[in-house]
């Protein structure tokens, strides 16, 4: 048996992959309850961070020739995240539980050596009270950095912090 | 995919001690105000983290020799970089997309905040994609990229490096590393090559010299085989 290859930071110069148009996941023409995803990243200090990569994963709806899946987009020089895709519905957890309609999210960044990973759910949603993930969470605070809050008819506000008071809620993964 | 089935989902297994680097390592500076203080969420990986993204070469078009532009050959030493993807139970990882970003031979690279002060070359941008076989070999053209410095300490060097970016079969075993060259003397001093805890993982990021991929009177060949995560042995009820 091997053991899996280490981690590196992705340093600031990976925008050399970027590709802006990856951040819209509909650009193929899938056709669906359109949302925006947006949100700023900020450090331990409350400083942006605005050489950050962000990329999102959906199991649902299913990824298809017209539907990616997978989004990846660039912090701004604010600090700034923003997708477009499609809302996802529930998928199954373990055993015979459902889980809330959410996002995978990465952070990637200078200074940052393994990817962090976290997701983002809806407000508002019915099934996140009986989701299994936000079920572990205990404070209600930290629970809700996981919850991204509509700031728009269909754009989804979810800021992510780094370190410190607010910190964002990360995922062993 | 039983993968879509909850009572039947296999995760993948967690990394072996000391084979990962932790976010919380102060010889490299950047990770100071970066890395959470809380500690991660344990939960059993589900659909949402098993499964991953596709990419098709006819959405993503390989670019396996990133060594000229138009026909104009970059300056520096030309190489080949070939290796295997497999995973931690040896089993390839066929068509999945490897990018790969890096300086130029004058250590600088095409991007605007990099301000070393090294000659850019109009004929190398240092980004490129390609695709693992059946057999999960995948292969690239590229110029070996030089040494630039950085203002983690005093007098700091990152060696040569080649960034990668892997996904495998699963958004949980996305992976994003930097290879080696080696014989490398800067390797001994850069923090984030030793942020990862055990030597014989660091030493897995060295590529390694391969006569048989070095082609004659053309260029010369390093290995760089990557291990992605397995998966767990025994499915986990929920
Ligand atoms: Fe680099």
């Amino acid at each position: 048996m091997s053991i899996a290859t280490a981690a590196q930071t992705i340093g600031p110069y990976w925008h050399l992959l970027d590709d802006p148009a990856l951040a819209d996941l509909t650009r193929f023409g899938a056709t669906g309850e359109r949302i925006e995803l947006v949100g700023t990243v900020r450090d331990g200090d409350g400083e942006l961070v605005t050489d950050g990569c962000i990329e999102l994963w959906q199991p649902s709806p299913a990824a298809d020739d017209v539907f990616p899946g997978f989004g990846r987009c660039a912090t701004d020089a604010h600090g700034r995240f923003r997708f477009i895709t499609l809302k996802p519905g529930p998928v199954p957890g373990r055993g015979n539980t459902l889980q809330a309609p959410h996002l995978a999210i990465n952070i990637l960044a200078r200074g940052i050596l393994t990817r962090l990973y976290t997701r983002a759910y809806f407000e508002g949603e019915p099934l996140n009270a009986a989701d299994p993930l936000l079920g572990l969470i205990e404070d209600p605070a930290r629970r809700a950095t996981l919850i991204a809050r509509p700031v728009g008819l269909a754009t989804w506000q979810m800021d992510i912090r780094l370190q410190g008071n607010d910190e964002t809620v990360f995922i062993e993964v | 995919m039983t993968d879509q089935r909850g009572s039947e989902i296999i995760g993948f297994r967690a990394p072996a001690p000391g084979s990962q680097p932790s976010n919380d390592t102060p010889a490299y500076g950047s990770t100071r105000k970066r890395h959470p203080l809380h500690r991660p969420l344990a939960f059993a990986h589900t659909v949402t983290e098993t499964t991953g993204p596709r990419f098709s070469p006819a959405q993503f078009p390989a670019t396996a020799d990133i060594s000229m532009v138009k026909g104009h050959a970059a300056m520096g030493e030309r190489i080949i970089v070939s290796g295997r993807i497999t995973d931690e139970d040896g089993r390839p990882v066929p068509h999945t997309m490897v990018e790969i970003w890096q300086a130029n031979a004058a250590g600088r690279y095409h991007h605007p905040r990099d301000q070393h002060d090294a000659p850019l070359d109009p004929h190398f941008t240092g980004t490129g994609r390609v695709f693992t076989d059946a057999e999960g070999f995948y292969r690239f053209t590229t110029i070996k990229p030089g040494a630039y410095p950085w203002r983690n300490h005093h007098n700091a060097w990152r060696p040569n490096h080649i960034h990668f970016s892997y996904f495998g079969p699963g958004f949980a075993t996305r992976l994003i590393t930097q290879m080696y060259f080696p014989g490398d003397p800067l390797l001994a001093l850069d923090p984030v090559f030793h942020a990862v805890p055990d030597a014989g993982a660091r030493e897995r990021l060295i590529a390694r010299f391969d006569l048989d991929t070095t082609q004659p009177e053309w260029a010369l060949g390093y290995r760089f085989d990557v291990v992605l995560r397995g998966r767990d042995a025994t499915p986990m009820e929920g």
